[in-house]
């Protein structure tokens, strides 16, 4: 019953948070009507999400959260002084292939959205049985390094939070 | 005072990597690299514009959080374009030899799988 009524609590949560903050002001008022949304938006779109994501580990999340923070900030600075410093011919773009550890359709989601948003990589495609994902670099020495790092770093971390 | 310094800081600091992304955007010789400008360069420049919009309001004593969503949505959906605009680069522009093969599936997502073996 609960389940049919609540299936995703923590979308219901978050829809309640996010009118809260488009309305810009909280009253009785508006945190009814943003819990009403939060009730029936994910009633009305279940079908879209089959099953509920499951966070293991919520604290960590809050790391990795950071960590992708601090970085952002790095990878800003550097792909400023990447595009204002070298000329074009001493960039080294390159492609590198990273073969994926985690299955969940949500932990991959998230991890090509690090590597875009993260030190000079962008994640291009993914393989067609997502086993491996494609990433470019804007100016890398060794690509193996590269996918090293991606995996140490942030693939590591988000297999402790997901799966 | 103090504040005031605070927002104006953080106002040239966005605008100056607001600027160097559309720079990266023209002076990068590539599309691949290109991409590379407006998805990392403007996500700092936008964030810290909209830190100033936030304590600007503070100064004005009038919260405004909308900051916060602007910035949640932007990092939702900056990732996923630039991942559309890839797909379509390599679609139509890039051959199979210039890019490595996936490690263990057969191809990319946006290449035609190769034809099922005939049954016979």
């Amino acid at each position: 019953m609960m389940r049919r009524l609540l299936p995703h609590p923590w979308l219901t949560a978050l829809l309640t948070v996010v009118w809260l903050l488009l309305v810009n002001g909280i009253s009785v008022g508006a945190v009814l009507l943003g819990f009403v949304l939060g009730l029936v938006i994910p009633i009305a779109t279940a079908a879209y999400w089959p099953d509920r994501p499951l966070l293991r580990r919520p604290g960590k999340l809050l790391t990795y959260i950071f960590i992708v923070m601090w970085d952002i900030l790095v990878a800003n600075v550097v792909v400023a002084i990447t595009i204002l410093t070298k000329p074009n011919s001493r960039i080294r773009s390159k492609w590198v292939s990273i073969p994926l550890d985690i299955r969940k359709p949500e932990a991959i989601t998230v991890l090509a959205g690090t590597i875009t948003l993260t030190p000079g990589t962008v994640s291009a495609d993914l393989s067609s049985e997502g086993h491996s994902l494609l990433v470019h670099c804007l100016d890398a020495e060794d690509a193996d390094a590269v996918r090293d790092e991606i995996k140490t770093r942030y693939e590591r971390r988000l297999k402790e939070i997901f799966e | 005072m103090i504040l005031e310094v605070f927002v104006s800081l953080f106002i040239v600091v966005g605008a100056f990597f607001a600027l160097v992304g559309s720079y990266g955007l023209i002076k990068l010789d590539n599309p691949m690299a290109r991409l590379h400008g407006p998805t990392k360069a403007s996500t700092l420049g936008i964030g810290s514009l909209l830190i100033a919009s936030v304590a600007y309001s503070v100064l004005q004593d009038d919260l405004s959080l909308h900051e916060l969503l602007i910035t949640a949505f932007l990092f939702v959906t900056a990732p996923i374009s630039a991942h559309f605009i890839a797909k379509a680069h390599i679609h139509q522009h890039i051959d199979d030899d210039e890019m490595p093969s996936p490690p263990r599936d057969t191809s990319w997502a946006v290449r035609r799988p190769p034809d099922p073996p005939a049954d016979d």
